[in-house]
């Protein structure tokens, strides 16, 4: 009976002490590396810590660097895996404990996204749909599976330098926004998003896209909020100068 | 130890409901202070794993009656029908609602909400997103949550025990799991919307936080819970890991088959084949594998479930996550093969006593979604009404809830000081502890317990046995060594104290199941193996007292339908 081997990266917040433990677990064809560090937690060592919840891709918890790569636990089979299969916390972001890292920074750039539509308050009268045809729809799917897993800031590297940066998550869900057909709020989106730590800080490596377990491929809604940004500033420009404009028209006597 | 005030509204949970009610709460009035609480981020929970849809009746062909009876009959007439009615009447508001948020619906070809065929339901009327529903309504209500400045999220803080001060919820302990620290909030209004306790069982469709952790801070703090006997097993997760393969696989019109390659429905339900209600279903492939019309498998029998005939293109465009799935969980395409599926715990019917205001029996105490019983589901819940009660009764207790803080009732929270001292205490307490249990070691003779007495057929013996089995563990549990001292992600920690509060959940589940001899939706007992409403038309109340469980009845609330045969 063969084994997997793992070498989990263990931090302790008390002693602020890093070292590597290694384990073994039975091998199953179909192990993912969450099965194999939850019978690691049950057999051996129950403080490890790590997130995970619904251990079938889709709640985005269970994010780490597997054999030096951003993946989730759950979606990784160990016999795909070189060994000794090395588990590190995601890189770009503080360690708490173990595999888990601090993400309340990258979560909260979803809000520089603007995610939500222009109707502030539901009106009681407006109880019909907007139509949007299978088509429209189509327009923002990709984008729109992201699952905040934080994979693609583990693999920025302009993140890693400038935590101010907006990020690829953020840019795909602010692009997902905008390619809705009943969204009215693009351009203070795009101001939100093409601030000084905004799109434009982004310098397309395109490693969140390799990442992505979802294909939501980030960077390039980053790209295409660049050049929506373009657009949107000459557009912004072109309405400041006619307004002026019209202030200098009336001003002639 | 900080005590955290000025806030108005404490929701903890951010599922559907947590975050529906947050919203409500928000809207009702923006003055009011909210604070969302979870022991997760928000994206994280459970909701996300909801694949099929939500329902309403969307269509001129359907009507709000016809659901509210179709959802009567799937409970086999244990809902309370003036809850089903006000269910039904506000599930389309809230679709459209979500709609105008900006949630992706599928869409027809004209641009209406698509609605496609579901269990039990006698028309086409569940809404969905492809087949991931509950990961898109769980993210669009996420974000639409950061429009509202009121609305302040405590992420991945874990709260071990409600404050209660003159009869009343008044606040709870929390855990700020990156730091330690420990914090009492007060405020004059709770909502607790935590989910299941599906993690109760071993085999189930639930995620690792469903852990019953809501339905065990209430009944501790003296609210009652309803109806703990009635469990649901969704007949469709893969034969290994238990993930869910979606009803609307079915609605779709996937086939269910035995060994011999035969529809075996259409011996128990021929009239609604694979769309009949998951109580059913369950029962019938667990007959056929009785009967040894079953596959073996290595982790035990199963059936298989067919899509094939769909075609890659339908599958493709309405259930790509269940492809997905069933090509990295279980090694099968079922665009070419059909898939490896029995039934799995998926639901808890039963949870925090509410009325339809979403009121608990203990002032100042609200509960929505799975971790309340209000009861619209009865003895068996409808696909699609589960994330649809989410939303109707998500947003009602946040309505409920402000209208209360802005109500005289509502007096400033306070904490009785000896009250947080014993929370403190307990905590220093089990960490140290120290005996020869292990937390896993319980937690899985909790859930092969759950598994074997607590199932799809249940008998006197049986439930008996593992009622003294959850009293014997919860004993054992009290002897657990935690060698981690620290507060700091403290797994052990936490995992030791869901495992207490599903002991907590399963200990009133065999209380009520034992005491019901009959047999009503999913709550099935082979020795008594017939409904019985004289004797059983009746909610089961359950509350701590000094003597331990004291169980109630409670009349169930007939508006229109009186009680029939439940035939498909």
């Amino acid at each position: 009976m063969k084994n997997f081997t793992l070498k989990i990266q263990r931090y302790d917040p008390e002693t602020e002490k890093v070292y590597f433990e290694e384990h073994t677990v039975p091998y199953a064809k179909d192990l993912t590396v969450l099965d194999a560090l939850n019978h690691i937690k049950e057999k051996t060592s129950a403080e490890i810590a790590y997130r995970w919840a619904c251990r079938m891709g889709m709640c985005g918890s269970c994010g780490a660097i597997v054999n030096g790569k951003p993946a989730l636990m759950c979606s990784t089979f160990c016999r795909t895996l070189k060994q000794p299969i090395s588990l590190q916390p995601l890189r770009n972001f503080p360690v708490i404990k173990d595999l888990v890292v601090d993400t309340d920074d990258a979560m909260d750039k979803f809000r520089e996204a603007m995610p939500y539509t222009e109707i502030q308050k539901r009106h009681i009268n407006e109880k019909d749909e907007t139509l949007q045809t299978p088509k429209q729809l189509k327009q923002l799917k990709q984008a729109s599976q992201c699952i905040k897993c934080m994979l693609c800031y583990s693999a920025c590297p302009v993140y890693g330098l400038n935590k101010d940066f907006i990020g690829p998550a953020a840019g795909a869900l602010a692009q997902r926004y905008n390619k809705d057909t009943r969204d009215k709020i693009k351009d203070k989106r795009m101001d939100s998003v093409t601030g000084k730590n905004g799109v434009y800080k982004c310098s397309f490596i395109g490693e969140c896209s390799e990442v992505c377990p979802k294909s939501v491929d980030p960077a390039a809604s980053l790209q295409k909020l660049k050049v929506a940004g373009m657009f949107h500033a000459v557009k912004k420009t072109a309405r400041t100068v006619i307004k002026k404009h019209e202030k200098n028209l009336h001003e002639i006597p | 130890m900080e005590t955290i005030t000025g806030y108005d509204i404490l929701i903890i949970g951010g599922g559907a409901a947590g975050l529906r009610s947050a919203i409500a709460a928000a809207e009702t009035d923006p003055r009011l202070k909210i604070v969302l609480i979870s022991k997760v981020y928000p994206t994280r929970s459970h909701t996300v794993s909801a694949e099929g849809g939500v329902a309403a009746a969307m269509r001129e062909y359907d009507s709000v009656g016809n659901h509210a009876y179709d959802t009567v009959k799937g409970s086999d007439f244990l809902a309370d029908q003036d809850a089903v009615e006000f269910f039904t009447e506000r599930a389309r508001e809230e679709i459209i609602t979500l709609e105008h948020w900006g949630c992706p619906w599928s869409r027809e070809e004209d641009g209406k909400v698509a609605v496609r065929a579901f269990g039990g339901m006698n028309v086409k009327r569940t809404v969905y997103a492809a087949d991931k529903t509950g990961f898109y309504l769980l993210h669009s209500l996420f974000e639409r949550s950061l429009l509202y400045e009121n609305i302040r999220r405590f992420d991945e803080w874990y709260v071990t025990d409600l404050i209660t001060d003159d009869g009343r919820a008044t606040g709870f302990h929390a855990i700020h799991q990156k730091d330690g620290e420990q914090a009492v909030f007060l405020a004059k209004a709770i909502i607790i919307a935590t989910g299941g306790a599906g993690r109760a069982y071993k085999f189930t469709t639930n995620s690792a936080l469903n852990t019953g952790d809501g339905l065990a801070l209430a009944y501790n703090a003296g609210a009652a819970l309803k109806d703990m006997e009635f469990v649901q097993f969704h007949p469709t997760a893969l034969a290994k890991t238990g993930i869910l393969i979606t009803e609307a696989a079915r609605g779709e019109g996937g086939y269910l088959l035995n060994k011999k390659g035969e529809r075996f429905l259409k011996k128990y339900l021929p009239k609604k084949m694979e769309l009949g209600p998951r109580d059913m279903i369950s029962r019938a492939i667990m007959n056929e594998i009785k009967e040894g019309n079953g596959f073996e498998g290595h982790t035990g029998p199963y059936v298989h479930l067919d899509i094939r005939h769909l075609g890659k293109k339908i599958i493709d465009e309405k259930l790509p996550l269940i492809r997905e799935i069933s090509i990295n969980y279980a090694d099968t395409d079922p665009v070419s093969e059909p898939i490896a599926v029995r039934p799995a715990q998926h639901y808890t019917m039963g949870g925090i006593s509410t009325g339809i205001d979403c009121a608990s029996t203990l002032p100042g105490l609200f509960a929505a979604g799975e971790s309340a019983c209000v009861s619209i589901h009865g003895a068996n819940r409808l696909g699609s009404n589960s994330l649809a009660e989410c939303l109707v009764f998500g947003a009602a207790a946040g309505k409920s809830a402000a209208e209360y803080c802005m109500s005289h009732h509502a007096k400033k929270p306070s904490a009785p000081e000896n009250q947080v001292s014993q929370i403190e205490q307990e905590i220093r307490k089990i960490l140290a502890t120290e005996g020869d249990e292990s937390t896993a070691i319980i937690r899985n003779a909790m859930q092969k317990n759950m598994d074997e007495h607590a199932g799809i057929t249940r008998n006197r013996e049986g439930l008996t046995k593992g009622l003294s089995v959850i009293k014997d563990l919860q004993e054992r549990s009290k002897h657990v060594t935690i060698k981690d001292k620290s507060l700091v992600f403290n797994t052990a920690l936490t995992n030791l104290i869901e495992l207490k509060s599903m002991l907590q959940v399963c200990e009133v589940l065999f209380e009520c199941a034992i005491l019901r001899e009959e047999s009503r939706g999913a709550h099935f007992r082979t020795d008594f193996p017939a409904r019985d409403d004289e004797k059983f038309l009746k909610h089961h109340l359950a509350l701590k007292s000094d003597k331990g469980i004291e169980i109630k009845d409670r009349e169930v609330a007939l508006t229109k339908w009186e009680p029939e045969e439940r035939k498909y």
